[in-house]
C-alpha cells in the first residue's frame, strides 16, 4: 500500500449532498416509506413473472426496433404531423429549444403559460428562460405545482414531490397562496391546488406538454397522466407546443398498447392511468375547443452520442417510468436531489453523462452497488448495470483523442491507473504475490492511516502480522 | 445546415446495422387472449370502472334517460351540459323537460364562453364510442359535435357506453375499430375520475377534471 494519497475526481457536490440526505432520518425513512409503497403497487401489477417477461421482451423489441430506424422514423413523424397540420420544429440543444418555445409564445403575445408535466422541459431549464423573457410558466401537475411554489426541482421523475410531506405543504399553501388556512387534509390541499390553477387554466394563452409516445405511421402524439391538468393544457389555450427527445418515436400505432401498459404498470403500479391524451390534429374547422395551432419540439441535447454506439443504444429504450430509482438502494438513501442531474437514479446515472458530458457527471456512473435490481425490473429490459460498468471504463479509461464520448477520461489519474495495474499484476502471478505479502506483513506498520475515501466511513485496512498461508502452514 | 439536418445527419452517419426482428405485438395479445363471452367482457369491464372509483350503471338502452334524470336529482346536480347535435343528447334534453335540471348546449366555441363552463356547469353528458375490459377504459372520440372538454371540465361526467362496444383489450379495439386507417383530432382513454397521488403518495379524486365519473353501462333489457 501506498502512503502516496489516492487520488479522487471532484463530484462537483455529489457526496456531499448524497451524506446530508443520508444523515438527515426523517428523509431517510421517507424516501424508504414512498419507495416500499412503489415497489409493493408493482409487484402488485405483475403477479406472473412469465407475463413480465415476455411483455417486456415485446417491449424491448418495440423501442429496439423504433430506434434502429430512428433517422427514417423521425422523418415518417415529420411528415405526418406536417400533413396533419402540426408544426415540427428541431432542437440541438437546450438553448434553442427555449429560443424556439418562446418565439412560438412572442407570435402570438403569450404571456401566460400552463404546463403539464414534463420532464424534457425540466431538461432545458425552460422555466428559467420563460421568466427572464417575462413568460409566466405555471406547472400544473400538483407536485410539479408545489415545487415550482418552493422552488424546488422534481426528486422524482414521476412523482416530482416525493420528498415532501403534507405538513410541509400544508405550511407552504398557507404561506404562499392568499386565502389560504393551513390544513393537513390531503383532499383539501388539492381541492385548493385545484381552485388557483383552473384560473390559470382559464386565463393561459399557451399550453406546454411532454410527449410519451410520438407515433410515426399516423403522425400522433401520445400522453400519459392521472389529473387531467395534461388534457387542459393541451385543449385549454389556443395554442399547444409539446417537447419531447428525438428517442421518443414509436413505428406504430398497435405498439402503443403494450408500452402504454408496462409504462403505468412500472411507474405507479396502476393498470392503466385515468387519461391517455392521444393528439393527431390542431382544432379543425367546424371544431368547438382544443388548440388552433399545435407545434411540437424534437430535441437532441447529446441523444445522438449514444444512438451511436451500439451497446449504449439501449439506453434510448427508456420510457421513462421511473421503476428503476424506486428499486434502487442508492437512490433510496440518497434521493434524487443528490444527482444533481434532472434525471435522478439508475436511468439518470446512464443519460446524463450524454446530455452533460462526462466530466460533470463522472461520480455518477459509480453511484451504484451493481446489485442489478434496476435492470431486473427494467420495462424495456435496459442492461443498466452493465451500462454503468462500462460508463465507469469511459470515465477512468486513458483519454483517447477519437473518443466517442463527451468527457471521456474525466476521471483518469495516472496514479490510479499505475496503481491498479501492479496490483493486477502482483496478484496475477503466484510468486509476486508471495513477495508482496511477505513484505506487506511485515511492513505493515507502514500503512498509512488515512486512505482516501475508505477511511472517511470506515476503519483503514491494515495487513495481518502474519499470513494466512504462514498460518496454515504451521497447522499442517 | 438547420438543426434538423444536423441531427439526421448524425443518426444517419452512423452505419446501419441489420434492425433487430419486428414486433408482433398481435402475437402476444392473441397468446393471452381470453375465451369470454360479451356479458362476461361487460362484467369486468364493470368491476374494473368500479375498482378505481367510476360508478358504473348497467342499464336498458331503452331506458337510460330515466336512470340519469334518477342520479342528476340524487345528486342534486341542476344542469347538465349536452351535445344537442346527438341523438343521446337530445334524448337527455327532451327527457329531462320539465325536470327542473336545466340542460345546457355545447353549441359554441369555448372562446365564447370559457368563464361559464369552468364556474357554471355541474355535469355533462357524451358516449364513449367503445370500452376496454382490461383496464376498466372509456375511449371517447370528442368531435365538433361532443367537444373535448365536455368530458374534462365540468365536475360530474356522466358516459353512455354500449355493452356491445366492449373489447377485451387496448389492442383490439385499435385493431378491430381500425384506429391507424384515420385518427381525430384528439382520442382519449378515461379509466377513472381525476385523481393524483402526488401529496405524499395518497390517493386524492378530483384533481383537475371531474370528480365523479358515472358511467351508463347500456344493454339490451332481459
Amino acid at each position: 500500500m501506498s502512503r502516496q494519497p489516492l487520488h479522487y475526481i471532484p463530484t462537483t457536490g455529489f457526496r456531499e449532498r448524497s451524506k446530508a440526505v443520508v444523515e438527515d432520518d426523517f428523509l431517510q425513512k421517507s424516501f424508504r416509506g414512498a419507495m416500499d409503497f412503489l415497489m409493493a403497487k408493482r409487484a402488485a401489477q405483475f403477479p406472473d413473472g412469465n407475463e413480465f417477461e415476455s411483455l417486456r421482451r415485446l417491449g424491448e423489441q418495440i423501442r429496439r426496433n423504433s430506434l434502429d430506424k430512428l433517422p427514417a422514423l423521425l422523418t415518417q413523424l415529420e411528415a405526418n404531423l406536417v400533413r396533419n397540420g402540426i408544426q415540427v420544429h428541431w432542437a440541438e440543444t437546450p438553448e434553442e429549444a427555449n429560443r424556439i418555445i418562446l418565439a412560438i409564445c412572442e407570435k402570438h403575445g403569450a404571456k401566460r403559460m400552463v404546463k403539464g408535466k414534463s420532464m424534457v422541459s425540466e431538461e432545458i431549464e425552460f422555466n428559467h428562460a420563460a421568466e427572464a423573457a417575462g413568460v409566466e410558466a405555471i406547472e400544473t401537475d400538483m407536485g410539479e405545482y408545489i415545487l415550482q411554489l418552493a422552488g424546488e426541482k422534481p426528486s422524482h421523475i414521476i412523482m416530482p414531490a416525493i420528498h415532501k410531506t403534507k405538513a410541509q405543504i400544508a405550511r407552504l399553501f398557507e404561506e404562499k397562496i392568499p386565502g389560504v388556512a393551513y390544513t393537513e387534509d390531503v383532499d383539501a390541499l388539492i381541492q385548493i391546488g385545484r381552485r388557483v390553477l383552473r384560473q390559470k387554466f382559464l386565463e393561459a394563452d399557451i399550453g406546454l406538454s411532454g410527449v410519451n409516445f410520438a407515433v410515426a405511421e399516423t403522425g400522433t402524439l401520445c400522453l400519459v397522466e392521472n389529473e387531467g391538468n395534461g388534457r387542459l393544457s393541451t385543449t385549454v389555450p389556443k395554442v399547444h407546443v409539446a417537447i419531447t427527445g428525438i428517442e421518443k418515436v414509436i413505428e406504430k400505432l398497435e405498439h402503443v398498447p403494450p408500452l402504454l401498459s408496462l409504462l403505468t404498470r412500472s411507474a405507479t403500479g396502476q393498470n392503466i392511468t385515468t387519461y391517455f391524451n392521444i393528439i393527431s390534429r390542431p382544432r379543425q374547422p367546424g371544431e368547438k375547443d382544443g388548440p388552433e395551432e399545435v407545434h411540437l419540439v424534437l430535441l437532441d441535447n447529446g441523444r445522438t452520442q449514444p444512438f451511436a454506439d451500439e451497446e449504449l443504444r439501449q439506453t434510448l429504450q427508456c420510457i421513462r417510468c421511473g421503476a428503476c430509482m424506486n428499486h434502487c438502494p442508492v437512490y433510496t438513501h440518497i434521493g434524487g436531489h443528490a444527482y444533481g442531474t434532472t434525471y435522478p437514479g439508475p436511468i439518470g446515472e446512464i443519460i446524463s453523462p450524454h446530455l452533460l458530458g462526462l466530466e460533470a457527471t463522472a461520480a455518477l456512473p459509480s453511484a451504484s452497488s451493481l446489485c442489478g435490481a434496476c435492470g431486473d425490473v427494467c420495462p424495456v429490459n435496459i442492461p443498466i448495470p452493465d451500462l454503468l460498468v462500462r460508463l465507469r471504463t469511459e470515465v477512468y479509461s486513458e483519454p483517447c483523442p477519437d473518443a466517442r464520448l463527451k468527457g471521456q477520461g474525466a476521471g483518469y489519474s495516472p496514479w490510479m491507473t499505475a496503481i491498479w495495474r501492479a496490483w493486477a499484476a502482483i496478484y496475477g502471478h503466484p510468486a509476486l504475490y508471495r513477495v508482496y505479502s511477505w513484505l506487506a506483513s511485515r511492513l505493515n506498520w507502514l500503512t498509512p492511516a488515512r486512505q482516501a475515501g475508505w477511511t472517511s466511513v470506515r476503519t483503514p485496512l491494515t495487513p495481518a502480522p502474519r499470513r494466512l498461508r504462514d498460518l496454515l502452514k504451521e497447522k499442517r | 445546415m438547420s438543426a434538423r439536418d444536423r441531427i439526421l445527419q448524425r443518426l444517419t452517419a452512423v452505419q446501419a446495422k441489420e434492425p433487430s426482428p419486428a414486433p408482433e405485438p398481435e402475437h402476444w395479445y392473441a397468446s393471452r387472449a381470453r375465451n369470454e363471452s360479451a356479458d362476461g367482457r361487460a362484467r369486468r369491464f364493470a368491476a374494473m370502472m368500479e375498482g378505481a372509483r367510476a360508478e358504473v350503471h348497467r342499464v336498458d338502452r331503452h331506458n337510460w334517460v330515466e336512470k340519469l334524470r334518477e342520479i342528476l336529482a340524487a345528486k342534486s346536480i341542476g344542469n347538465l351540459l349536452i351535445a344537442p347535435d346527438t341523438a343521446h343528447g337530445s334524448a337527455a334534453r327532451d327527457g329531462l323537460a320539465n325536470s327542473g335540471i336545466a340542460c345546457l348546449a355545447y353549441d359554441r366555441p369555448i372562446e365564447a364562453w370559457k368563464p361559464e363552463l369552468f364556474h357554471h356547469v355541474q355535469a355533462s353528458l357524451t358516449a364513449a364510442r367503445s370500452a376496454i375490459a382490461e383496464t376498466g377504459t372509456l375511449v371517447l372520440w370528442p368531435d365538433a359535435h361532443e367537444p373535448r372538454l365536455m368530458s374534462l371540465v365540468p365536475p360530474v361526467h356522466f358516459v353512455l357506453v354500449d355493452a356491445a362496444h366492449i373489447h377485451a383489450t387496448f389492442f383490439d379495439a385499435l385493431r378491430a375499430e381500425n384506429w391507424a386507417a384515420g385518427m381525430p383530432t384528439n382520442a382519449l382513454l378515461i379509466s377513472s375520475p381525476s385523481k393524483t397521488a402526488d401529496i405524499q403518495q395518497t390517493l386524492a379524486y378530483g384533481a383537475h377534471g371531474p370528480k365523479e365519473l358515472v358511467v351508463l353501462l347500456l344493454e339490451d333489457a332481459p
